[in-house]
């Protein structure tokens, strides 16, 4: 211990601390500044940027003593305090609000404290100014659209002037709330850092766990002495598999990965957990890990899902009758062979996908504390930031041999979770090390760990083939799809299935014949990843479209009009759809702002030097809600209190996406109250009722209308004691404005809760909401309840020199039923193209015979804000009936066509086209030099080999 | 069928998160201080600045001992942070961060080709706390600082365990790829100096990046020229293309061709054209392929020539392309 002297945030501290420390973990531990988040412990993230002396640093690889005598500035002391108490936030601050570019909120900090920095040194930033100053901080949420516009306006402000109006989508027809782009309501604590993520969190005796992985991707575990960890002092408790108390299994639809591999049990991929060691320190922890030994039998490695399908590959779940074939997916449509041969043209191709990670900022963390251990605390809780709260607890219980209903999950803030949070990571681990030791117990996982263990979005092998008429129609698509559904199932039966049913694209297509094998392998395990599968068979559906447009001489938009869904057609899953199809309107928006600007000078591809310069178009469908024939159902409350405001539940997950505020609007619309009235409690199994998983797009659908029905009840309720009290028929109520009007008078509508609650009447109205009824892929009908549509434009730069390419522009149409809350809605749109731009030009996670080789984030390059386009995007609000307000989902359909558009502009600018992700300029330069117009290469297979040109 | 064999779990993925890294933490204010700190812990310290390479190393990619017994930061050394010109010499200390060189008026005007160089790495948050030292001890062949060190021909002080000062061509500070001259637990590298761009003369540098992986370079090159009083000959110059050989080196046989010759697009073209079937780059897995390498070899010469020439010939020098690296 040595003394520390530093200011932070102007208070100065003299303190007794390791000279070991960094600045980050000096913040977060010593001083309580949580504020200050940790995403990679690399300096690549830059989300844990303080200023020191005034300049950003990354405070996870800052030794705190380089701090000594400085002066430390956090996310903390942004914002001023006024002699009253009161708080003045920084123009940063409440332009990164008013421009919505905060979603999660995790790296809000680090996005804030960079741009301060940078606006402290230049007043007068463009955007080049504020792309090199924030290029290594990285937001995977908002796509850094918004986040320009916050720090352009905060500009403004601090030089005096009238600060940047926000960019608020058209929308057609505003409600009272619906229809406005109300804040999400703990926004201030998310641009203060104050708000609370899992790792925030500390309960007084808290142990620090950490888990054992296997060192091997298949193996037979063949011995596990953990007696040297035990007796490391410090160490509170081992666990291996014997100490599963009930099934050591989980998984979200099928049970086969285990809570912990035993001995002469198999481990199936390098993620696998083997021990958990709970120790007083991190460091006791880490050294007890190093103390456990494990003697593994290893086995041959199945690497692709191409080979796991031959019988000469090994089983990965030995004794399964299906082998390594995780699930055969097939749809049949009309007669593929008449479709072939009433085509004029035929285009076959095959495509690949690599595996993707979510990189949500905020890596897993849980907290389990112990039943009994306060008042607080009467049964066993997990705290976690998760997208399946009521599923965990289920999960949880299960391996712990408890009834659900002594397991509490508490939700936690959650740092992004795009899908990468539906699975169980540390939540029954905690639950076991707490439930031993009689102690809190926290599992944060590093960025390495969760790089390597969570489940990711699915390489996939499609060969494709599409026959089309000389007048543009479609007549066939034949498709075979792989997919690398990893070690565990997890969502692979779910996520490939709509990779095969999305399959003929947003298209009227008479026959189709599509199969698609789901293989069991040794690499990570895939799940759920928005686009959920789409996004895979739209890279391979959507080239094809341009190819046959290039057959037939055809503009690519009017080969796409030409087949468009529309109301009547029929899928080829045998759904005849109904309303709500809003495709023909994002072509005619797309077309219309790409073309009508040209002045009859359109061109898809041009040449200026060394640039080729192209348009690509791709559109997209995406089903709302779980579909396929499961029950889909959302419960939410709302109750009335007596001060006039209502509060609403359910166990629904905001991971940013602001799920919050569009259900707290929907309960001001029916209720007639200010937004400001309505509190949102989510993810709480005992506090909030089940509103199922937040995933395919399905929150604002299903729990919006679940909120919807319970405040309608709340409503009719004071409506009929109302109507008794003024002798009014109910239909003569009016709820505004926060009053009750009858005839002429009005009534608070706390004065009207108060009323019925003296009545007897209950104030708090419970509902269920079930989606409607779908049914099973094959057996026909309807199979999706809604879809959203989409249609996205790119613009591209190639660079004849280098084969670098640039994404320059996005124009993007999305029909999305109704906008409850346009900004949030804009944020989904533009933060899901960039993310999918990453997965055409930037990400691929890389596995070698079933090793990941993308063990570091420093290994894995998300977007940033360097590479963010223009991006405009024009909502479409072709309303479902069923939807609350018209509204259907819009989670994933933007990150489906931005890929496929990238590639078809990149042949339109250099007439090359690319079938394999993530595009690569080595190989896309080489082709260019050979005068060849096809790249079937990818980044991750230029490898070691002395190539020679 | 002969029994499997059964191996203890060595492969280790991820590293834990290795708390402590180091349990000292040094800040000494002299060079012979920062040695005689290394010396006290007889090889269990190690000297750090920016630590931006050095501790990310530690906790994710270097096996070995830990914790370290020490840091010892010489960001507090005053002659190794700060940059001075005297008699035609400029001087950079080892500890002087990337930022400082990029805002540094002097370096852009002198020597162009650094300030380009040190502008591209990392973001702002590690070009403000990353050194150039640090950048030439790291001894990646293709690290962008050292590469246009090489090209400036500049030396490195260095000051021994033994007592010793001396100061060597830059380019005998790297024995292999990642592995320096330098042994950081005892010998510290106090700074660099190389003659600054006079009339006639000057420099620049670009690289040849890709979006995925490692942030290393493809390619980099920097190139110094000296132009003759009529500025339509190339009286002298030095050309650094990274990597190349498992060291940085300068691609003397490209520069042989150029020398003393007439300036023309012609010959820059040919030469250009030339090293790239001649200087034989090798592969890098997840980076690039030999082919595109000698592609790029080709493409920067055409760039980063015309350029400095067009730099000597006006006198003028705006760094290029800094931040978006």
């Amino acid at each position: 211990m040595t003394e520390l002297k530093l200011n932070v945030n102007g208070v100065d501290h003299e303190l007794e601390v390791p000279e070991s420390l960094t600045l980050a973990a000096l913040l977060r531990q010593n001083l309580g500044l949580t504020g200050t988040k940790i995403g990679c412990d690399e300096a690549e993230c830059g989300i844990c940027t303080v200023h020191v002396d005034g300049l950003p640093v990354d405070s996870c690889i800052y030794p705190a003593f380089k701090a000594q005598g400085r002066r430390v500035r956090t996310v903390e002391g942004l914002a001023c305090h006024t002699a009253d108490g009161g708080e003045r936030l920084h123009p940063l601050q409440c332009e990164f609000i008013n421009h919505c570019a905060v979603q999660c909120g995790f790296c809000t900090p680090g996005l804030m404290m960079t741009a301060a920095a940078l606006l402290e040194e230049n007043p007068e930033p463009d955007d080049r100014d504020i792309k090199v100053a924030l290029k290594d901080t990285y937001c995977r949420c908002t796509g850094y659209t918004s986040v320009l516009q916050a720090i352009h306006s905060a500009a403004r402000v601090l030089r005096g002037e009238e600060p940047l109006p926000p960019r608020e989508p058209e929308v057609v027809a505003p409600l009272k709330t619906i229809g406005h782009s109300e804040l999400v309501p703990d926004i201030v604590d998310r641009v203060t850092g104050r708000a609370k993520y899992t790792d925030d969190y500390s309960f007084p005796g808290m142990a620090c766990g950490r888990t054992l992985r296997s060192s091997y991707p298949h193996a037979i575990v063949r011995r596990i002495d953990t007696d040297r960890a035990c007796t490391l002092p410090g160490v509170l408790a081992v666990l291996t598999r014997a100490d599963v108390p009930g099934k050591n299994a989980h998984g979200i639809v099928t049970l086969d990965w285990p809570v912990l591999v035993g001995e002469n049990e198999t481990v199936r991929y390098m993620g696998d957990a083997i021990a958990l060691v709970a120790a007083e320190t991190e460091e006791i922890a880490n050294q007890a890990l190093k103390l456990i030994e494990v003697d593994y039998e290893p086995l041959p490695v199945v690497a692709d899902p191409v080979y796991a399908h031959t019988p000469e590959a090994p089983l990965v779940h030995a004794g399964r009758e299906s082998g390594n074939l995780l699930k055969h997916i097939k749809v049949r449509h009309g007669d593929l062979q008449r479709g072939f041969e009433e085509a004029d043209v035929v285009v076959e191709r095959t495509y690949r996908t690599p595996i993707i990670e979510h990189a949500f900022l905020e890596p897993e963390c849980a907290i389990g504390v112990p039943e009994g251990y306060d008042g607080e605390h009467p049964k066993l809780t997990i705290y976690v930031g998760s997208q399946i709260p009521y599923q965990d607890r289920n999960q949880v219980a299960r391996a712990m041999d408890l009834p659900d209903e002594q397991v509490r999950v508490r939700g936690t803030l959650i740092g992004g979770g795009f899908g990468g949070k539906e699975d169980i990571a540390g939540q029954i681990h905690v639950a076991m090390l707490a439930n031993v030791l009689g102690r809190p117990v926290k599992l944060l996982y590093s960025r390495q760990e969760s790089l390597l263990f969570h489940p990711k979005r699915h390489a996939t092998v499609i060969r494709i083939r599409t026959g089309a008429r000389r007048d543009g129609r479609l007549t066939a698509v034949e498709a075979e799809l792989y997919g690398d559904a990893g070690a565990y199932a997890s969502l692979s039966d779910k996520v490939m299935t709509r990779a095969t049913t999305h399959a003929t694209g947003p298209y009227d297509v008479p026959h189709a014949k599509i199969d698609c094998y789901a293989m069991y392998t040794n690499n990570p395990p895939a799940g759920a990843f928005r686009g959920f599968g789409v996004t895979q068979s739209a890279f391979a559906v959507e080239q094809n479209m341009d190819l046959i447009a290039e057959e037939l001489g055809m503009d690519p938009l009017e080969l796409r009009r030409i087949n468009a869904q529309k109301v009547g057609v029929v899928t080829a899953t045998g759904q005849k759809l109904r309303d709500s199809v809003g495709l023909l309107e994002t072509i005619r928006i797309c077309d219309e702002d790409l073309r009508g600007k040209a002045n009859g000078n359109f061109r898809w591809g041009w040449r200026e030097g060394d640039l080729a310069w192209g348009w690509g178009v791709a559109c997209a469908y995406k089903n709302t809600g779980l579909g396929g024939g499961a029950p889909d159902k959302s419960a939410a409350e709302v109750e009335a209190c007596d001060d006039g405001t209502v509060e609403v539940r359910t166990s629904s997950a905001d991971m940013g996406q602001g799920l919050v505020a569009v259900l707290a609007q929907c309960a001001a619309e029916e209720l007639g109250l200010p937004y400001g009235q309505v509190r949102v409690l989510l993810s709480d199994t005992d506090l909030t009722p089940d509103g199922g998983p937040t995933t395919a797009s399905r929150q604002t659908f299903m729990s919006g209308n679940a909120v919807r029905h319970a405040a309608i009840g709340l409503r009719d309720a004071l409506s009929s004691v109302l109507s008794e009290e003024h002798d009014q028929p109910p239909d003569l109520l009016r709820f505004e404005e926060g009053l009750v009007r009858v005839n002429g008078n009005s009534v608070s509508f706390g004065d009207a809760v108060r009323l019925a609650r003296n009545q007897g009447v209950p104030m708090r109205i419970q509902h269920e909401y079930w989606g409607p009824r779908t049914q099973p892929l094959g057996t026909g009908g309807d199979m999706h309840f809604a879809f959203s549509y989409a249609t996205q434009i790119a613009l591209v730069s190639v660079d004849l020199n280098t084969g670098v390419v640039h994404c320059e522009k996005i124009i993007s149409a999305t029909d999305v039923g109704r906008a409850i809350n346009p900004m949030l809605l804009q944020g989904q749109i533009e933060g899901g193209i960039v993310m999918a731009l990453g997965n055409a030009l930037t990400e691929s996670y890389i596995v070698e015979d079933g090793v990941p080789w993308s063990t570091l984030l420093a290994r894995y390059k998300m977007p940033s804000i360097k590479h963010t386009p223009e991006i405009v995007s024009y909502l479409v609000e072709d309303p479902v009936s069923e939807g609350p307000y018209g509204a259907k989902g819009v989670g994933e359909i933007p990150s489906i066509n931005t890929m496929p558009a990238i590639t078809n502009a990149i042949y339109n600018a250099a007439g090359v086209r690319v079938f394999s992700l993530p595009v690569d300029q080595d190989a896309l330069l080489l082709a260019l030099r050979r005068g060849e117009t096809e790249v079937h290469s990818a980044w991750h297979d230029v490898r070691e080999i002395k190539l020679h040109a | 069928m002969s029994p499997r064999k059964v191996l203890p779990g060595v492969v280790s993925l991820y590293r834990e998160r290795l708390v402590p890294l180091w349990e000292r933490y040094h800040t000494p204010r002299t060079v012979n201080d920062a040695l005689a700190c290394l010396a006290r812990y007889e090889g269990r310290a190690r000297l750090v600045a920016g630590g931006t390479d050095l501790l990310i190393d530690m906790q994710h990619v270097e096996k070995g001992e830990h914790p370290l017994a020490a840091l010892v930061d010489v960001t507090s050394v005053s002659e190794m942070t700060s940059i001075s010109e005297s008699h035609d010499w400029l001087h950079v200390g080892a500890a002087v961060t990337h930022t400082s060189i990029v805002n540094s008026s002097i370096v852009e005007r002198y020597a162009t080709c650094l300030v380009e160089s040190c502008g591209v790495v990392g973001g702002l948050q590690v070009r403000n706390v990353a050194t150039l030292g640090g950048n030439v001890a790291h001894a990646l062949p293709a690290g962008d600082g050292t590469t246009s060190l090489v090209a400036l021909g500049a030396e490195a002080e260095v000051a021994w365990h033994n007592g010793i000062r001396e100061w060597l061509p830059v380019t005998q500070m790297f024995r292999g790829p990642g592995i320096s001259a330098l042994d950081s637990r005892q010998d510290v590298l106090v700074g660099f100096r190389f003659r600054s761009s006079r009339d006639g003369e000057a420099s620049a540098f670009k690289r040849i990046m890709r979006p995925q992986g490692v942030a290393l370079p493809i390619l980099g090159c920097a190139v110094w020229v000296q132009l003759d009083e009529s500025h339509q000959v190339l009286k002298d110059l030095r050309i650094c293309i990274s990597p190349v050989e498992r060291v940085p080196v300068l691609a003397a046989a490209v520069e042989d061709s150029l020398r003393g010759q007439i300036i023309s697009d012609a010959l820059i073209r040919k030469v250009a054209s030339a090293a790239r079937d001649q200087l034989g780059p090798r592969a890098s897995k997840y980076r690039s392929s030999a082919a595109y390498r000698s592609h790029m070899i080709e493409t920067l010469l055409n760039q980063v020539l015309p350029l400095a020439i067009a730099r000597a010939r006006s006198g003028v020098a705006r760094a290029e392309g800094v931040g978006l690296g």
